[in-house]
């Protein structure tokens, strides 16, 4: 396991920022609007520890998975809160008055922007790194944060009782209750770490 | 008088023994499996993540998440406390299949490997599985009263079942 010191945390600073700057552009372009994103956060949590920080293991939460396949192995889940995810959804399909999770094109609307700003995270991140990455199809879930985010941690779980989590929040400048916010967590598997130094030139050591 | 009652939390990867009237209870299962070992005074609740602590790569790492050794444990604090282990009966609930992509195949099917790998390990120490509600792609959270022997089980859309 590599010891990280403060190069190593900023090196997961900066794949957060190549990663969550491209999708953010690309939410951007999507609802015509301006839009901001937080400066990475970098967690190294133990599992529950996780789900305390969104909210807990029973909170409700809208997600799109992938798993990263390839030589940098990984999970990368998109956040949002139900009533954020309604917000969104009304803003791509106008005049919708139901429940997205009773509204399967909301759902399904919900679902490709996930899919769009995941590719767009994760193919700038490929871009800078010069790592290939294959991302599974993404899919979509609306259920409690501890049984979507564990189905990320299993290949991390076989190594480690610790995840190193890098957190990105995107949200819309206008800031009002209005305003759509998501949390970007990429989630390395442990021998993706070396890769991911090695490709930016910081040793592991 | 008034007996207190505690509601006993578990946290993922974890494992406790208490007694009635205390109440036993673990949030969000998904893939993970939810382990009620119970006789009618004493209960222990397990939430396990993985199927099997042999094919771990590392040492030193936590055996409450993985069935096999989580239970071991499990069945080993109930003995210590007294219990006759002829006495014990056992629930379980989880497993679900939360995701539907189809990507490395075990992965995929994480959820039916620790129902599975419970089911066995209970067998193996001769503990009857009296109920279970498994499988699904729903996220779960159980609360097991020990008194009543019942386990409830809460989706996030609010239906509760008990078993």
């Amino acid at each position: 396991m590599i010891k990280f010191t403060q190069k190593h945390l900023d090196v997961l600073k900066e794949v957060g920022n190549i990663g969550a700057g491209n999708a953010a552009t690309a939410l951007s372009t999507l609802l015509n609007k301006k839009i901001n994103m937080s400066i990475p956060d970098i967690k190294i949590v133990e599992f529950n520890e996780l789900m305390d920080y969104v909210g807990g293991p029973e909170e409700e939460i809208v997600s799109v998975f992938l798993r990263i396949q390839g030589s940098l192995p990984g999970s990368m889940f998109f956040v949002l809160q139900p009533n954020q995810a309604q917000i969104l959804a009304n803003q791509l399909i106008p005049d919708m008055k139901e429940d997205i999770r009773d509204h399967e094109m909301a759902l399904s609307a919900i679902a490709e922007i996930g899919n769009i700003l995941s590719g767009s995270y994760l193919s700038a991140l490929s871009e800078f790194t010069a790592i290939n990455m294959f991302p599974s199809v993404p899919s979509l879930t609306v259920d409690m944060a501890g049984a979507i985010l564990m189905q990320g941690l299993i290949e991390i779980s076989k190594e480690s009782d610790y995840a190193i989590v890098i957190d990105t929040m995107i949200e819309d400048e206008e800031n009002t209750t209005e305003s759509i916010k998501g949390h970007f967590f990429l989630l390395p598997d442990p021998t993706s770490f070396e890769t991911i130094f090695s490709a930016l030139g910081v040793e592991g050591k | 008088m008034t007996i207190t009652s505690t509601v006993v939390k578990v946290g993922i990867a974890d494992m406790k023994v208490t007694e009635a009237p205390n109440k036993l209870k673990t949030l969000g299962l998904g893939s993970c499996v939810g382990v009620v070992i119970y006789n009618h005074e004493i209960a222990g609740l397990a939430h396990v993540m993985l199927p099997d602590s042999e094919a771990s790569n590392r040492e030193n790492q936590n055996i409450l998440k993985y069935a096999d050794s989580a239970l071991d444990q499990m069945i080993r604090e109930l003995l210590d406390k007294g219990v006759r282990k002829s006495s014990l009966k056992a629930k379980i609930a989880g497993g679900a299949h939360m995701f539907s992509f189809q990507t490395e195949s075990n992965f995929l099917k994480i959820g039916e490997r620790n129902i599975i790998a419970v089911t066995e390990r209970l067998q193996l120490h001769q503990i009857p599985l009296i109920a279970q509600d498994v499988g699904g792609n729903q996220g779960r959270t159980i609360e097991f009263n020990i008194e009543e022997s019942q386990l409830e089980i809460r989706t996030v859309r609010g239906n509760t079942t008990i078993i």
